[in-house]
């Protein structure tokens, strides 16, 4: 007999009908997952009771795959087998993968995303959070009594494209539904209630095993919207444990060790911090294989002191936040705390003094976000029908297309609210031009170079027209999971085509965070090289036409005639290699004060031959 | 007669409506539909109605609409776990033969 839960009033389901739905909070270094039952988000425990899943998962020898503590146990013994924080590899090149050089794992540099190799073969990280969300599901199914009809997942608000992409394809590997990815600090905000509190700004500040999150939501009439995102996905629990771990080697005077003695103290050294956390000082004991000893005392202050630097680091992002959402401070009215990280006092204290107040930390901060997507999904599967909910996200750096010289026309803005279409329309450049190429950029600055390359395509079948007067409309569509497609589509004969943009890597936070800084510090630089490139292309383009203009109908001109404008191509010509903008540009327009009579003469006869019986298209101007 | 809770299953309404934050017991009851012609309906309550009629085991309260009363009379209720999953049984003498997944019955 199926067991039943309360309902909300009227809000029973139709037998069979109920849809069962999870939240689930892929994080780097635990995973949980949360349903609504009985009116309430809950997260589910496991047959020993312990919500929590480490995010560890190990390919043994005879063929098994563990996942979670049991995986934890083996990371010791066995490091090549045993991933830890697979997040970190999703959707990344090996280049992008941060201290790669100090991880024991036989990293294969595949195409697009990076492998590893372990004892069962070559694994992608879409595969191996696959095995993590196959547990998490699977733990759903038999504490709800049957399959579910889809989940919502959790990521980091920093991801991006390629991240996305890669945690959609972990979860359907993992015969997952995905209902919606959920940026973190949204589904805490949403664990939190803020969706019925007062109207009002909201910050959220999650501190987790391995990444740095920050949101800065806005509340009004039942809408629910992220003004802007920041933060470092290089950031987190872990960094504090490595930091105490080398003041720990300094302390007891040893060498830095290596496998298991290292791990063993990073162990010790995580241990010591959680227990900061509760009590003002923490002893750390190990004896090393290496025959050494370990017995030191940490406090509270000590430790506070050797990771300032790391407190201080969530600070910059706090102030870009809120200069990116255009308030101050003392506009937010209150502070969500998320992640295991954010129980450390001297966490706490940085965050309160930044915004002038206490901040949020009645719930749990590890499960805070479990419990956001596990409401979330419970309305996406259907079962709350008063509800009607409103969740909008925004897209972290610009979005654009490569035009000619190698400059963005920005399409989507930086913290463009989610979903979102925006369209644009481009021509040709060329007379008879019958193909246009597409390069799909993503980045704050003027400069192609300067950006991150996501996507190339290419719109054939064009016809031959004049150059300027095809109208190809672009479309750029993000859904509400924040991916991005593209399409171009000539407005005449609506030829048309398409990419869904699956970029071969993602951007990692510190880029992002790189290339938003350099964005503001190189404005002024990227408008002047944006001007030269501007007038080198459009000098190039009235050279072309010139030389075509001379090579076709050159017989128009007379000896003199043709000596001026050819002087006049040569100075353009010298100019175009320079980089004064300026006399670039007054060289456009001596060549077309010289050009002037040329032009009119040709005009002229095209009209003529127009008259004569040729098509429009032919006519060159 | 009426409906009755089991103390276990009284102890977690008591904890959910605590954590809802609201209600004032639980209605319990029948709607017509399912592959075997009924279902059961189980819900907070917020608003009681006029006709409605109140039990009150181990200090719950349940209320039943009269329409429901004949198919629910002497059923009581119990909250069990089995494996990872939790939730409400029902113990009705009514039934004559359930669906397979106990969500919908004849009487
Ligand atoms: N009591 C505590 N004091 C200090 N740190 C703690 C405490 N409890 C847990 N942590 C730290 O919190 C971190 C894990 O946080 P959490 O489980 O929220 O991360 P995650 O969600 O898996 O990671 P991420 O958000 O980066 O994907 C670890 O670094 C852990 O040591
Ligand atoms: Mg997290």
């Amino acid at each position: 007999m199926a067991l039943l839960q309360i309902s909300e009033p009227g809000q029973s389901p139709e037998p069979h009908k109920h849809r069962l739905a999870a939240g689930i909070d892929l994080g780097t270094t635990n995973s949980l997952v949360a349903t609504v039952r009985n009116g309430i988000a809950v997260c589910l425990p496991d047959e020993h009771g312990r919500t929590m899943l480490p995010s560890i998962v190990q390919y043994r020898a005879d063929g098994d795959v563990v996942v979670g503590q049991s995986a934890a146990q083996a990371h010791t013994t066995d490091p090549k087998n045993t991933i830890l924080s697979v997040k970190r590899f999703m959707g990344r090149g090996l280049k992008d993968v941060i201290h790669v050089e100090a991880m024991p794992y036989d990293f294969v540099d595949a195409e697009g995303m990076v492998r590893l190799r372990t004892v069962q073969g070559v694994r992608s990280p879409v595969e191996i959070s696959a095995e993590i969300l196959r547990v998490l599901g699977a733990r759903a199914e038999a504490s709800l009594g049957g399959p579910l009809t889809g989940v919502v997942i959790t990521v980091p608000a920093y991801f991006d494209e390629a991240q996305r992409q890669a945690t959609k394809d972990a979860a359907k590997l993992a015969g997952l539904n995905v209902l919606r990815l959920l940026n973190e600090p949204t589904a805490a905000a949403v664990a939190y209630g803020l969706d019925n509190a007062s109207e009002g700004v909201y910050a959220v500040y999650d501190l987790g095993g391995g990444t740095f999150d920050l949101s800065i939501l806005k509340l009004s009439r039942g809408i629910f919207e992220v003004l802007a995102t920041s933060g470092d996905s290089a950031l987190g629990g872990d960094d504090f444990d490595h930091r105490l771990f080398c003041w720990l080697l300094d302390k007891a005077r040893i060498a830095p060790p290596s496998g298991e003695d290292a791990r063993r103290l990073l162990m010790k050294a995580r241990e010591a911090k959680e227990l900061l956390s509760v009590c003002e000082e923490a002893p750390v004991r190990a004896s090393l294989a290496s025959g050494e000893e370990v017995s030191l005392i940490v406090t509270r202050d000590d430790f506070a002191r050797m990771t300032e630097h790391l407190v201080r680091k969530t600070i910059a992002p706090m102030r870009k936040v809120l200069r990116d959402a255009g308030l101050s401070a003392d506009e937010v009215k209150g502070v969500v705390m998320v992640g295991g990280a954010t129980r450390m006092p001297h966490i706490q204290r940085a965050v309160a003094d930044f915004f002038g107040q206490e901040p949020l930390t009645n719930l749990d901060p590890d499960k805070v976000v479990a419990l956001g997507a596990a409401i979330q999904a419970n309305i996406l599967a259907g079962n709350r029908k008063d509800e009607e909910w409103l969740l909008l996200d925004v897209i972290p750096l610009s979005l654009g297309l490569e035009t000619m010289g190698g400059l963005v026309e920005k399409v989507i803005p930086r913290n463009a609210t989610l979903p979102i279409a925006r369209a644009q329309e481009f021509t040709t450049f060329k007379d008879g031009q019958t193909a246009m190429a597409f390069h799909v950029v993503q980045g704050e600055r003027e400069l192609v170079a300067d950006c991150r390359s996501l996507a190339r395509f290419e719109l054939r079948g064009i016809p031959p027209m004049a150059a300027g007067a095809a109208r190809i409309r672009v479309t750029f569509q993000v859904d509400a999971d924040g991916l991005l497609s593209v399409s171009a589509r000539e407005m005449a004969s609506g030829v048309e085509t398409s990419v869904l943009v699956k970029p071969s890597y993602g951007l990692s936070d510190d880029e992002i965070a790189d290339m938003l800084k350099e964005g503001i510090e190189h404005a002024e630089e990227d408008m002047g090289a944006r001007a030269l490139r501007e007038q080198q292309v459009e000098a190039d383009r009235v050279i072309e036409a010139t030389e075509h203009a001379l090579e076709v109908d050159g017989a128009l001109l007379d000896d003199g005639e043709r000596a001026k404008v050819e002087a006049a191509l040569a100075a353009l010509r010298e100019l175009r290699g320079g980089v004064d903008h300026a006399a670039i540009r007054q060289g456009i327009a001596a060549l077309g004060r010289a050009t002037d009579e040329f032009a009119a003469r040709r005009m002229d006869r095209s009209i003529r031959t127009a008259l004569t019986g040729h098509k429009v298209s032919e006519i060159e101007v | 007669m009426g409906v009755t809770l089991t103390e276990n299953a009284a102890r977690h309404v008591e904890n959910f409506i605590a954590k809802r934050g609201k209600g004032l017991g639980i209605r319990f009851g029948v709607k017509t539909s399912g592959c075997s012609g009924m279902a059961y309906k189980l819900e907070f309550v917020d608003d009681k109605h006029d006709e409605d009629l109140i039990f009150e085991s181990h200090g719950i309260k349940i209320l039943v609409d009269p329409k429901s009363l004949p198919y629910v009379e002497g059923t009581e209720l119990d909250f069990v776990r089995e494996g990872l999953n939790e939730g409400f049984k029902f113990n009705n003498p009514n039934v004559k033969d359930a669906c397979g997944c106990g969500e919908s019955f004849n009487v």
